[in-house]
């Protein structure tokens, strides 16, 4: 099974309206991989990010998840759109973790963490509960389970967010941007979750500005600028020795 | 002053030394004023309620004929008025809140013609008076004598005989009441899904859940929050408006007819529309009540931690106590 690919995109394109957004997206990621996407703003990291997970509909080129196309069923030659029951199945099995958490503030953290599975896959109370504590436990914060988002910090709720998304057990999480907007003393706490869920075998496409952990945890980086893939490589190599001018100034910036 | 108790600061200029003086609050002799005005027109109104006359070569009656308000207040006839209309408003707004969220679902669905079809529906029921449809739906049975189910343009399975609905008031009344509250609901249900950030939609998709199931699970909850003040006007506004039932079907027993049947008899006009009122007025106080308690619900885990809100009685005295502080309570699960 080690050749087939978790993710792979193959000259994903994306505009809204006139605006030409991804002008041929080209990536892999093997399972167990972690894909770090950085670039400037308004490069196209998150709109490429949601076109995985059929948040955004891609607008030519052929992007599969775990062996399958995303959003389309290949039938005679023709790509045939999928049905809305479909495509949230397949969304299930991928995990998505915001830059502003979106977590549900009129439920609890732990009820936070169930609704997932309790109206996705209509499991049952008990057993959840105990999976959900269980991973509020591991992104430590069991003894918040009682709380509202609005009594936890920033990094707090998006500690409960990355629970929210792994308690769906996906086979793929999407990151985007998943600490810039914590405060800089919050950014370790869940940069260490997401370094464990990585050591842990979880195949992970993150988008970020944290050069640090891009080479620390990273398997892959790729450089996104304009809509397309600049540089891509070994985090080691492609962020400690740029090759292309536009991803050396980019890192002499975020440095 | 005495320059012994002064200092210079570092830019020059004088700082005091002396102890602090005695602050005096501003006098606001104008609401002296006000006042003395106000108590004034409170005993002039107590006065009146409490005045006699003569009337109708009764020699000192009272003038308000509190007794007569009393000795109506709790009659049968009255006491079952006042239960029709908390039955129609119950039954009216039930189907019209229901209603409302199908329409305003639909107004926000991405299927354009339900999206036509609500904005039709909008339009026409909210531009004709509720007054009117009342009466056009009483008199159905002149347009339609029977209602059919069946395959359009082909054979029928069910008729119906309209005349045997429609003279059913009760059901004319929640019928006609209905349909128009659902054009109000749907907009104030709009109002409020739209409210809510759209980021939470995309979490909910991102979990896997359907449109449905998002919209059920995690943005209308999240809506109720902007949508059950502006519905707890509309109860006040439809139990009001229950009251234009009975001149519009000339029937149907709710409170203000069984008032008018009764005026219509011993022409006591003023005292039995003070009955009416006493009881529209402590179904309406009631509703409030149970608005708040709504409200606090639907506003959990967000409200919790900016009011002090969590008691009925904490917000009166917030409203009309003195103290200006709000203190922040732990929150607790309703
Ligand atoms: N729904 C949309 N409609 C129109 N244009 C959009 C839409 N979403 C994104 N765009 C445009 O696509 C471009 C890429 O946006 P995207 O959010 O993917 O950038 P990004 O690389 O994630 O940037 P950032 O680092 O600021 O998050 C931007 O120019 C943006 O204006
Ligand atoms: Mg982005």
């Amino acid at each position: 099974m080690t050749s087939r690919l978790m993710v792979e995109a193959r000259g994903v394109e994306k505009s809204f309206g006139h605006v030409h957004v991804l002008k041929g997206i080209d990536l892999e990621v093997k399972p167990g991989e972690v894909a770090c996407l950085l670039g400037p703003s308004g490069s196209g990291k998150s709109t490429f990010l949601r076109c995985i997970n059929h948040l955004e509909k891609v607008s030519a080129g052929r992007l599969l998840v775990d062996g399958e196309l995303v959003g389309y069923e290949e039938r005679r030659g023709k790509l045939y759109e999928l049905t809305d029951r479909k495509i949230c199945s397949k969304r299930s099995e991928i995990g998505m973790v915001f830059q502003r958490f979106n977590l549900f503030p009129h439920l609890t953290a732990l009820e936070n963490v169930m609704i997932g599975p309790r109206t996705v896959k209509r499991s049952t109370r008990s057993d959840l509960e105990r999976q959900a504590m269980e991973l509020l436990d591991r992104v430590g914060l069991a003894e918040k389970a009682a709380n509202y988002p609005s009594q936890l910090s920033g990094g707090q709720q998006q500690r409960v967010a990355i629970a929210r998304a792994l308690c769906m057990q996906p086979k793929l999480m999407l990151f985007d941007e998943p600490t810039s907007a914590l405060d800089p003393e919050l950014v370790g706490e869940v940069l260490n979750v997401m370094k464990d869920l990585a050591e842990d075998g979880m195949t992970m496409v993150v988008v970020t500005h944290e050069i640090g952990f891009a080479r620390e945890v990273g398997d892959t980086a790729y450089f996104m600028d304009g809509g397309v893939i600049v540089e891509s490589g070994k985090p080691m190599d492609i962020l400690v020795k740029p090759q292309h001018p536009r991803l050396q100034d980019f890192l002499s910036k975020v440095l | 002053m005495n320059p012994a108790n002064e200092t210079t600061d570092p830019q020059g200029s004088v700082v005091s030394a002396s102890p602090p003086l005695e602050t005096v609050p501003l006098r606001h002799y104008g609401r002296w004023l006000s006042a003395a005005v106000l108590a004034v027109l409170v005993a002039m109104l107590i006065h009146t309620l409490l005045s006699h006359i003569n009337r109708n070569g009764v020699t000192n009656d009272q003038r308000f004929q509190w007794s007569t308000v009393g000795s109506y207040l709790f009659t049968s006839s009255v006491m079952h008025g006042a239960l029709v209309t908390i039955e129609l408003t119950a039954a009216a707004m039930a189907v019209g809140v229901i209603f409302g969220i199908l329409l305003a679902t639909m107004r926000l669905s991405t299927n354009r013609q339900l999206r036509y079809v609500s904005w039709v529906y909008l339009w026409f029921f909210r531009g004709t008076p509720v007054y009117v449809q009342l009466i056009f739906w009483a008199n159905l049975a002149w347009l339609y004598p029977t209602l059919s189910i069946g395959v359009p343009f082909g054979p029928s399975f069910v008729t119906i005989t309209t005349n045997d609905y429609v003279t059913n008031l009760f059901l004319v009344a929640v019928v006609g009441l209905a349909l128009n509250e659902a054009a109000y609901m749907a907009e104030i249900v709009r109002a409020g899904i739209i409210a809510v950030d759209a980021g939470q939609l995309e979490a909910a998709q991102a979990l896997g859940m359907r449109r449905a199931q998002s919209l059920r699970r995690i943005v209308l909850p999240q809506a109720m929050r902007v949508i059950v003040p502006p519905t707890g006007n509309e109860t006040i506004s439809m139990l009001k408006t229950t009251s234009l039932v009975g001149a519009a079907l000339g029937g149907g027993g709710e409170l203000y007819r069984s008032i008018q049947n009764i005026y219509n008899l011993n022409y006591l006009v003023p005292p039995l529309l003070i009955t009416g009122c006493l009881w529209y007025l402590t179904m309406t106080s009631v509703l409030s009540v149970g608005q708040f308690y709504i409200e606090r619900y639907y506003g959990r885990g967000v409200d919790a931690t900016r009011s002090s809100s969590s008691k009925f009685s904490s917000t009166l005295k917030r409203s009309f106590g003195r103290s200006p502080h709000t203190e922040v309570q732990p929150l607790e699960r309703p």
